[in-house]
């Protein structure tokens, strides 16, 4: 079950295809979902249904690789078959872990599942070992996907206490960080992510060119105006800019994108055990760019101290190429005073 | 292959705007009711029966309207509102036909552009990236439709 890397690089896959090129590419696990509320990533005509789920989890584990299954929404009393229903599935299938952010659904996978690999998915949101060592007490969660908001410094203090891998997030779209807690989009559009599986359902969204620059529109609601030319991100309230004290800002937060590759030493010295990449909602195409160079880079630190780590220029301009927003970030994980 | 960036003369662009849409429309059409029920999921498209569609390459002045019905895609005559637009440049179609270029990073970039029912263009843009090119190739080869260069790739490629 364990790799024998030290580092596992997990990609993003929102569709058969993608799969295929993150595993050509290099991942050595691919996380996905099925067609419905189960996951975060809930879009028309993504995801796998039951032909591209079984020939997925084939062509993964023909090549080695792990399949890891998203089931990282809230599930309600009226759909709770729907969810248990889901993990059940999983197992059918051979997936290789199933990551959850419901107790009471870790609590089912564990007595239904016995064997069944679980992680904690980010939408946990637990930062804390205190968090992470009662989810692995009591449901025997193997692996942590942390929430981005903790230092380099915080990370390793929670690898340091627990007997549970930790993963995190290398590279993608930003958002809030309240992750499993963020009620923004259901205060414009009556869904939210936790329970629904999208930021912004795409039935809410409008795009509308205008004389005054493209429109973003969530349910009716003005969240954003590009002028010609001007970067674009994606269409959640978190992203969009408003007028508060007679300004027009980006008052919640600015489209950027996580970059950590140059932290990527450190995050191997301190035993991070898996980097995950952002982006089931993307195409093959970000898949096959975003999975070589962190490939390249993996591989460069775990060659060791004979080929010194150095960024790229080139995996840089690649990663930025596909970014949202105007810039990148270290995210919380810089904080040189901490 | 990897496509260079270029965008058609501008003066092709006011040209195409005054020749008649028909042609490539027929030809759009055509090309997509080969694929249908053969690469693309017809149950998968269901919601798209009836909407009307526009794909305007604005770098050419072309503005195909087409729908789809239970009998295939059909083109549209008139002029009324579309449910969907999606525009871009002839170089940044090929490039996502070919999967060398993420929708959303062109999206991103301001070089293109999704109108109307943003829904609708959620399902096009992932059904299409859900076909399997690798598993398709030989079923193709049987109804003697070429793959498009570049989507054709030896075995372990992706």
């Amino acid at each position: 079950m364990t790799s024998p890397r030290p580092i596992e690089l997990v990609c993003p896959a929102g569709s058969l295809p993608a799969l295929k090129t993150a595993i050509d590419h290099g991942a050595d696990c691919v996380y996905l979902g099925f067609k419905d509320a189960t996951n975060a990533r809930n879009f028309s005509g993504l995801n796998f249904d039951d032909k591209a789920m079984a020939e997925g989890v084939r062509y993964a584990h023909d090549r080695g690789r792990k399949v890891l299954l998203t089931l990282n929404t809230y599930p309600q009393t009226d759909n709770w078959q729907r969810w248990t229903g889901a993990v059940d599935r999983a197992a059918a299938f051979g997936i290789d872990a199933v990551i959850l952010a419901d107790p009471g659904l870790m609590a089912y996978a564990r007595k239904a599942h016995p064997g069944l690999r679980l992680h904690l998915s980010v939408q946990g949101s637990a930062t804390s070992y205190d968090a992470i060592n009662f989810y692995h007490e009591h449901f025997g969660i193997s692996r942590a996907v942390l929430p981005r908001v903790l230092s380099l410094a915080q990370v390793e203090q929670v690898i340091a206490n627990t007997p549970v891998e930790i993963e995190v997030f290398g590279f993608g779209g930003l958002c809030v960080m309240v992750e499993g807690r963020c009620a923004l989009s259901a205060y414009a559009t009556g869904e939210s992510p936790n329970c629904d599986g999208a930021c912004s359902p795409g039935k809410h969204v409008r795009w509308e060119q205008t004389p005054k620059g493209m429109e973003t529109r969530l349910n009716g609601i003005l969240i954003d105006r590009f002028a010609d030319g001007e970067r674009a991100g994606y269409p959640t309230l978190c992203k969009g800019r408003f007028e508060v004290n007679d300004e027009t800002y980006y008052a919640i937060e600015e489209p950027t994108s996580l970059n950590t590759l140059e932290l990527l030493p450190e995050l191997a010295r301190i035993g991070v055990r898996a980097i995950k990449i952002e982006g089931r909602q993307r195409s093959p195409a970000y898949v096959s760019q975003v999975t070589q160079v962190w490939r390249a880079a993996i591989d460069r630190v775990l060659a060791g101290p004979a080929e010194p780590f150095r960024v790229e220029p080139a995996w840089m301009a690649e990663l930025n190429k596909v970014s949202e927003g105007q810039s990148h970030t270290l995210g919380a994980y810089y904080r040189p005073w901490k | 292959m990897k496509i260079p960036a270029f965008t058609l003369p501008a003066p092709l662009a006011r040209l195409g705007a005054h020749l008649p849409q028909l042609p490539p429309t027929l030809a759009l059409v055509g090309g997509l009711n080969l694929a249908l029920d053969r690469v693309l999921p017809r149950d998968t498209l269901e919601p798209l029966t009836g909407k009307r569609l526009l794909l305007k390459v604005t770098d050419a002045g072309m503005a195909l309207r087409f729908t789809l019905t239970p009998r295939g895609f059909r083109p549209l005559f008139d002029g009324r509102a579309p449910d969907l637009t999606i525009s871009a440049t002839t170089r940044d179609y090929l490039a996502l036909a070919l999967r060398e270029e993420d929708p959303d990073t062109l999206f991103f970039s301001r070089r293109l552009l999704m109108e109307g029912e943003t829904d609708l263009g959620l399902l096009v843009k992932n059904t299409l990236d859900a076909v399997d090119w690798d598993s398709l190739g030989t079923q193709l080869a049987r109804f003697r439709l070429p793959l498009p260069t570049g989507l054709h790739t030896p075995a372990g490629g992706h």
